[in-house]
């Protein structure tokens, strides 16, 4: 029970509270930095990144897109500019090596108010709920895809509550009730009551389009020190997209090596923080050997373990 | 949670809570998402910024970052919320707000990204954010017989897009009317004569170009403009018939006169 209400207790007692918080801080902190970047113009005067996470222009030099929506526009046939092109390319390289859901955990605005959601949930042991299938968010993407052919629009720009929030954000039309603030809090309390992890881990296809993105992508955790792990299962509390995890960490019976290789995981590094046992890293998805193992002999078991609710 | 509840009173108030929190959320969710589209107003003339690609393709290019907004020097560009009649996101202005100053250079459409602001455009007075009407025919102080001319003055293309055409006041049988007449050949739509109209509600507004002049049908064909394109009459060989005058009226029968120096009653 305690692992599933308050992940990380363990090695916040054992490790101190920052060792169990540190990637979760690093998120956060980026996530702030980047919205930073947008707001330092309005707020201050002192313009570094205008635009949104659709489409940017740093220091005035550096352009940025969302590929995304580059796709949708082709689709609606029409062929954005060269400044455009560019930022999607751009965007496209850095995630295809960073790893694609890495937008979705140390970017995205939306994540904030679903962990914060998760949280809660997590807090007040709200365990049921509409359970949705996964791959529902492929779907969602290939209906955009479709939508946006057949209308002639980048269609999911019309709902898109990532840029709908990061808009209200950098626009200043969160803070007047507007439908930036609705739209977020309709998506928090879809999170906190109705289905758990239902946005970004089920529905969003902007994450799935950049999880398609980043399936080759380098920057993989790893669960190097996984001889050590002693099934406390806080990680799979913890993790947002818990299926990621296992392979990994329990392949090696079935030869698997220690990298989290699936296109889902976000690269949040959650898992990292809460594990009592130091049991994974950020890697590469080179070091995916059963040699990249650290052989360690297993810990006694303390009490009964909770094999049986793996997954 | 009925099975639940059998254990212990717990563990069914905390599924009780949990079911509570479930549904008050999943009401909240509809709530919210309802209260989006219930917030629409009636909507504005939303103008879009100089060199936007035809309204049918805008949303196919625009991928509403507000690049051209932040560049707008006169933040006469906002982003579109729910009732600024414009799609969710996408760059508009209201003239009556704030009109577009025509900048020379249009950092608006150099900001553009995408192309959903046309970079062809570089001679802002070829743009066509709109055409101005002068809808209060009723409330304009010239059409009343005053001299205002504000519209007419604040046009940064004075004399060509908006002109003062001199009509007689009927009402007074003796003044002239200064009219002031948009050519919409020249006007731009960036509303400054909107933005300039010392009435309550403008008189003069700028409309989206086609609900400003109208649409000929495909298949008009103008006979005089023809003529001049053609250089001569389209049909050869008209005869030309003599013209025919009406004929002076046959002469009447002149009306029987009664005696008593009336005319007699006719029946016919």
């Amino acid at each position: 029970m305690s692992a599933e209400l308050h992940p990380g207790r363990t090695k916040a007692l054992s490790q101190g509270w920052l060792a169990a918080h540190k990637w979760l801080l690093a998120r956060r902190l980026a996530q702030f930095g980047f919205l930073a970047l947008f707001l330092t113009g309005p707020l201050f005067g002192l313009w570094i990144t205008k635009g949104t996470l659709a489409a940017s222009l740093t220091l005035n030099v550096l352009p940025l897109a969302d590929p995304m929506m580059v796709a949708q526009a082709f689709l609606a046939r029409h062929v954005v500019e060269t400044s455009a092109l560019v930022g999607a390319a751009i965007v496209l390289v850095a995630y295809g090596l960073v790893g694609g859901r890495t937008y979705c955990s140390w970017v995205c605005p939306v994540n904030v108010v679903t962990d914060l959601a998760a949280w809660l949930r997590a807090r007040f042991g709200l365990k049921e709920g509409w359970s949705l299938d996964r791959r529902t968010r492929f779907v969602v993407l290939g209906g955009v895809l479709v939508a946006s052919a057949a209308t002639g629009t980048i269609a999911w720009e019309f709902v898109n509550p990532v840029t709908i929030l990061h808009r209200g954000l950098v626009y200043g039309g969160l803070f007047t009730a507007g439908s930036a603030l609705l739209v977020t809090l309709a998506l928090f309390l879809f999170d906190l009551g109705v289905a758990s992890r239902g946005w970004c881990t089920h529905l969003c296809p902007v994450g799935a389009f950049y999880g398609l993105l980043g399936s080759r992508s380098l920057v993989r955790v790893t669960a190097r020190r996984r001889d050590a792990c002693d099934n406390c299962m806080e990680c799979f509390a913890v993790c947002p997209e818990r299926h990621v995890i296992a392979p990994a960490l329990r392949g090696k019976s079935a030869g698997a090596g220690p990298v989290i290789t699936s296109r889902d995981c976000t690269n949040c590094g959650r898992c990292i923080d809460v594990c009592a046992k130091n049991v994974f890293e950020f890697g590469t998805r080179f070091r995916n050997g059963l040699d990249d193992v650290d052989h360690i002999v297993p810990p006694a078991k303390e009490g009964p373990g909770n094999v049986a609710r793996a997954g | 949670m009925t099975d639940k509840g059998k254990h212990t009173g717990a563990v069914s108030r905390r599924g009780l809570l949990a079911q509570t929190v479930r549904a008050a959320c999943g009401a909240g969710v509809l709530a919210l998402l309802l209260a989006v589209p219930a917030r629409k107003r009636a909507e504005a003339v939303a103008l879009r910024p100089p060199g936007a690609i035809a309204a049918d393709d805008f949303l196919s290019a625009c991928v509403r970052c507000g690049l051209c907004v932040r560049d707008c020097p006169y933040d006469t560009l906002k982003l579109s919320d729910i009732g600024d009649g414009q799609p969710l996101g996408t760059p508009f202005y209201n003239a009556r707000s704030v009109p577009c100053e025509m900048c020379e250079h249009i950092p608006c459409v150099t900001a553009c990204p995408t192309g959903a602001l046309d970079k062809s455009l570089t001679d802002i007075r070829d743009a066509r954010m709109g055409t101005a009407v002068l809808v209060g025919q009723e409330t304009c102080l010239n059409f009343l017989g005053l001299r205002c001319d504000v519209c007419y003055r604040v046009c940064p293309l004075i004399d060509q897009a908006i002109t003062l055409e001199r009509h007689h006041n009927e009402r007074t049988g003796k003044h002239a009317m200064f009219i002031p007449t948009v050519h919409t050949d020249k006007c731009t739509g960036c509303g400054k004569c909107e933005k300039g109209c010392v009435l309550d509600e403008a008189a003069i507004r700028v409309l989206p170009h086609n609900l400003a002049v109208g649409v000929l049908g495909a298949h008009y064909r103008l006979g005089w403009k023809e003529k001049e394109k053609a250089g001569k009459s389209l049909i050869d060989g008209i005869i030309d018939l003599p013209d025919r005058m009406p004929e002076p009226p046959a002469a009447m029968p002149s009306p029987e006169r009664l005696p008593g120096g009336g005319f007699k009653e006719f029946k016919p």
